[in-house]
């Protein structure tokens, strides 16, 4: 196919169209945030104001929940960056009964979809008659951000070679010293990359939050409320273009931490 | 250093706490290793697994009418209510019906997107598509979902594009087809269709991909070098080779749209889905048992599914 | 440093099987074999990243089963250097110093030094990754030799390295260890390495030790076939025409450049022993030719013969009768009828 010429203007214009489907509804967002019209979703829109924005700043509704959602995904991504790494550790290395079983188990949460992890912790949440608060919420999302630190932290874990930790406890370097001052920094940019993934994932989680999140309202549900009950609508998409950078950032810092590492691990063998 | 460095004459032996315990782990690794991944599975075991295990549970009990509570006795009638009303079977078929659609229309619409990613695109254009896939894959799940509902609205974007093109007539035509078509795109299937196959795409054009990358170059010139046309070649090679990404791909898109309630909910139809089931049910009728009865039978296909799959060699790819 | 009785198994493999001998303090020791022969297992015990399954080993008298390699006074030479990537040279070199808490400015001064003993003084900002094979080879020496061990373990440390540079870091190794006059153990599979280098070598075969002995001891008195022929090159003559040789039944070894080629008319020495045979083919190698001679019931044996100060006599070609003769000293006995 790489050398008809025909075949590969198709192929581009395929290729590329299927990239404009992805990101030109995004386009529209950022557009009717700007709208002057805030009754209908009317086409093209009758005129261009940044009024929206300031209305957005000032309500307090939105302040709270984006705070909350901050503090939702920092708590699970602090959770995920623990359980992940020891897990990673753990299974990085060692071979054992049950090894599958616990693989299975950690990537569950992202198999199954996000409707069955949400009412199966809402069961649990009824049977053991806890009341829904941030921390249910913060339970559920490091439930399933657990195993996106897990992956990066492992391909990572494989990749330091078994001699620098001989050479590093070979030179009198406990296992403690070992790890922060051989494997940590070997392992940083992949936690700082599944730490980024895990916060991008949870600041902008729906379907789980719906069912542990009682009466606290994370961004996320306010923007559901918004959709079934619409109030100033271009404030929802000044919403969401916040929503998109917040998510945007972390991501495009993983994609970095993680690729520079892929040329320097290239380099060193 | 002098020639004769003064070594010395006594082994090192501090005996810090954190030195203690290190020599004790270094003792007996099993130690280190149980130490490692007791958090994390006692997390898994208990929140998760547990989870999973209250939700099976509350499947068997039931669910009183008259009462409004749940009454927790061992049972199979919420199961049997769930199988015995034809409109909770048509809401699993519908389910499935289109989880199957959005599945090959993902695979349709990202496997030349991620061919050309895999062997036209160079250097910083490659980067730039792969974040171009990622982006969207990771983040603003439900932003994307809204930005349907601006396109497909009554006067929104893709009424005054048919409009402008003198298509009006034509959308009216689609809509007023049965089975996709509805009072307005957001609030019919066809729409319902497109939002879930925008929003799981990239989920399928990834694993296709990766599947692609690791076809080498030199294999599709072996191949033409041997005569084969760019079609043979790639019916014979190419293809073959693909198939366990695309397979893993839409393991993603199957299994997220089988479980999706928000996307019906906001470009909807009056017919259910098993999400929405699952979420009305547990809601506003408070019948949990029923609701976890419901959210039983997507765990059910996705595992037929995955069991196909795994035939199919998916997880290679994964 | 004394081995008794250690086997060290994974699963049902024996890597190592009743080891027991004993390293001198200040010698230099050698572990030679081909891969597999379980003579990094033996490193990997000393340095504490193994243990062994039954047995003991013993440093400077202590038992070492159960002490951690950090609280060994041994330190390791990784045959892939083990440098750190996110260290710069210093910080590599002043690791053993940082561990135990030496402050920063006195261990840079101390890695400086040692730097400079391994000829590389002012490469401490450089990261490992700009340096060649060879400098980091000795990074990884200075690095080993900063807390001053008692026993230093060097697995094939050369063997990345090319011809010239590797006989050039013989030499250094071996003068830097007379120098420091501390314990090398010494892990290669080049038995010429080996026979430079050491004061001793073990010959490790199949999990076992073949024999240790001094580098001439090894080359002139092997105690097995196998010895014989991995250590330098020799030919092993067994079956009926060693008994008659010999006298007895059993085999010997022989040493190519000790036998002398000669017309079938030559007649041997007084105290020499000779065989004829059939010139198959001729080698020159520049200081000497290699003949390769078939003998009658007892295969094709190697004869080495210097180019210059040869002897008078006519030597044949290939496909002429040939007779090959030695004193009859340097035959030597091999134990047991194991074939190499």
């Amino acid at each position: 196919m790489r050398s008809d010429g025909r075949a590969s203007r198709w192929l581009r214009l395929a290729a590329f169209g299927g990239l404009a489907f992805l990101h030109v509804p995004l386009l529209i967002i950022v557009l009717y945030a700007f709208t002057t019209e805030d009754k209908t979703y009317q086409f093209p829109p009758p005129g261009l104001t940044l009024h929206w924005f300031e209305v957005a700043w000032s309500r307090a509704d939105i302040r709270e929940a984006l705070w909350l959602s901050l503090q939702v995904a920092a708590s699970a991504t602090a959770a995920a960056l623990v359980l992940g790494t020891m897990a990673a550790a753990a299974m990085a290395r060692a071979r054992f009964f049950g090894r599958e079983a616990v693989t299975l188990a950690m990537i569950l949460p992202i198999a199954l979809p996000g409707i069955v992890t949400g009412i199966a912790l809402l069961s649990a949440i009824k049977l053991a008659e806890v009341e829904p608060s941030f921390w249910t919420i913060v339970t559920g999302h490091a439930t399933f951000c657990v195993v996106v630190v897990y992956n990066n932290a492992l391909a990572r874990f494989r990749r330091i070679p078994r001699s620098l930790i001989e050479a590093s406890m070979d030179l009198g370097a406990d296992g403690f010293q070992t790890f922060r001052y051989v494997v940590l920094p070997q392992l940083a940019t992949a936690l700082l990359a599944g730490g980024m993934l895990a916060f991008a994932l949870s600041f902008d989680e729906i379907i789980v939050t719906t069912f542990t999140a009682g009466h606290e309202r994370t961004l996320p549900i306010w923007f559901m409320n918004e959709l079934f009950r619409p109030r100033d609508r271009p404030v929802t998409n000044v919403v969401a273009v916040a929503v998109i950078l917040v998510t945007a950032v972390p991501i495009l810092l993983a994609y970095r931490a993680t690729r520079d590492d892929a040329d320097a691990g290239g380099r060193n063998g | 250093m002098n020639a004769a460095p003064a070594f010395d004459s006594t082994p090192p032996r501090r005996g810090g706490i954190g030195r203690r315990l290190s020599n004790l782990l270094y003792r007996r690794s099993g130690l280190l290793l149980l130490l490692l991944l007791l958090p994390p599975l006692a997390w898994f075991g208990i929140v998760y697994l547990g989870s999973l295990f209250a939700l099976l549970l509350q499947s068997f009990y039931t669910f009183n009418d008259f009462t409004g509570q749940i009454e927790r006795v061992l049972t199979l009638d919420t199961y049997v209510a769930l199988f015995s009303a034809p409109a909770h079977i048509d809401i699993v078929l519908r389910t499935l019906a289109m989880a199957v659609a959005v599945t090959l229309a993902c695979a349709l619409i990202g496997f030349p997107i991620a061919y050309f990613m895999a062997f036209h695109a160079r250097g910083r254009m490659k980067a730039a598509m792969y974040l171009a896939v990622m982006l969207p894959l990771w983040s603003s799940y439900l932003v994307r979902v809204y930005a349907w509902r601006l396109l497909l609205a009554k006067e929104g974007i893709v009424a005054w594009v048919c409009a402008q093109l003198g298509l009006g007539g034509v959308l009216e035509a689609v809509l007023a087809t049965p089975l996709v078509g509805g009072p307005t795109l957001s609030s019919s299937y066809l729409g319902m269709f497109l939002v879930f196959t925008y929003v799981w795409l990239p989920f399928m054009i990834l694993p296709v991909q990766a599947a692609l990358e690791r076809v080498p170059g030199s294999l599709l010139q072996a191949s033409a070098d041997l005569g084969a046309r760019p079609r043979q070649t790639f019916a014979h090679v190419v293809l073959p080779l693909a198939f366990p990404g695309v397979v893993a791909g839409s393991i993603f898109t199957f299994s997220l749209t089988l479980g999706d309630y928000i996307i019906p909910g906001v470009v909807g139809t009056p017919g259910f889905f098993i999400g929405q089931m699952v979420y009305v049910q547990q809601g506003t009728a408070g019948n949990v048992p029923l609701a976890a009865a419901f959210s039983v039978v997507p765990v059910l296909l996705i595992a037929a599914y995955l069991a196909l799959a795994r035939r199919l060699g998916a997880f290679d790819a994964l | 440093m004394e081995f008794v009785r250690v086997s060290r198994r994974y699963g049902s493999v024996h890597a190592i099987e009743e080891l027991s001998f004993r390293v001198a303090d200040g010698e230099f020791f050698s572990m030679l074999g081909p891969s597999g022969s379980g003579k990094t297992t033996t490193l990997r015990l000393i340095a504490g990243f193994e243990q062994p399954s039954t047995g003991s080993i013993l440093i400077h008298g202590r038992e070492a089963a159960g002490v951690p390699p950090y609280e060994r006074d041994v330190n390791t030479v990784f045959q892939d250097y083990a440098l750190f990537p996110h260290m710069n040279v210093a910080d590599n070199v002043a690791y053993g110093l940082m561990v135990k808490k030496v402050a920063r400015a006195e261990r840079l001064r101390q890695a400086e030094a040692m730097l400079e003993l391994v000829k590389l003084g002012g490469f401490g900002r450089r990261r490992p990754g700009e340096l060649s094979g060879g400098q980091r080879q000795r990074v990884a020496l200075a690095r080993a030799l900063i807390n001053h061990p008692r026993v230093l373990l060097l697995d094939e440390p050369l063997g990345a390295l090319d011809l010239k540079l590797r006989e050039a870091m013989q030499s250094e190794l071996k003068a830097l260890q007379r120098r420091l006059g501390i314990t090398f153990i010494f892990v290669t599979h080049d038995q010429g390495e080996a026979l430079s280098m050491s004061d001793r070598v073990a010959v490790f075969r199949h999990g076992r030790i073949e024999q240790i002995d001094t580098p001439r001891g090894l080359y002139e008195a092997p105690a097995t076939a196998f010895v014989a022929t991995f250590v330098g090159t020799s030919n092993v003559v067994e079956g009926g025409v060693a008994e008659r040789l010999l006298g007895r039944a059993g085999a010997f070894s022989i040493r190519p450049e000790r036998i002398a080629v000669s017309t079938p008319e030559a007649a041997p020495a007084a105290d020499a022993v000779a065989l004829d045979g059939r010139v198959v083919d001729i080698q020159y190698l520049g200081a000497h030719s290699r003949f390769e001679v078939e003998v009658a019931g007892s295969g094709r044996l190697t004869a080495l013969v210097p180019s210059y100060g040869a002897p008078a006599a006519p030597l044949p070609g290939v496909g002429a009768p040939a007779r090959l003769s030695w004193p009859r000293a340097a035959m030597h006995v091999l134990d047991g009828g194991e074939g190499a």
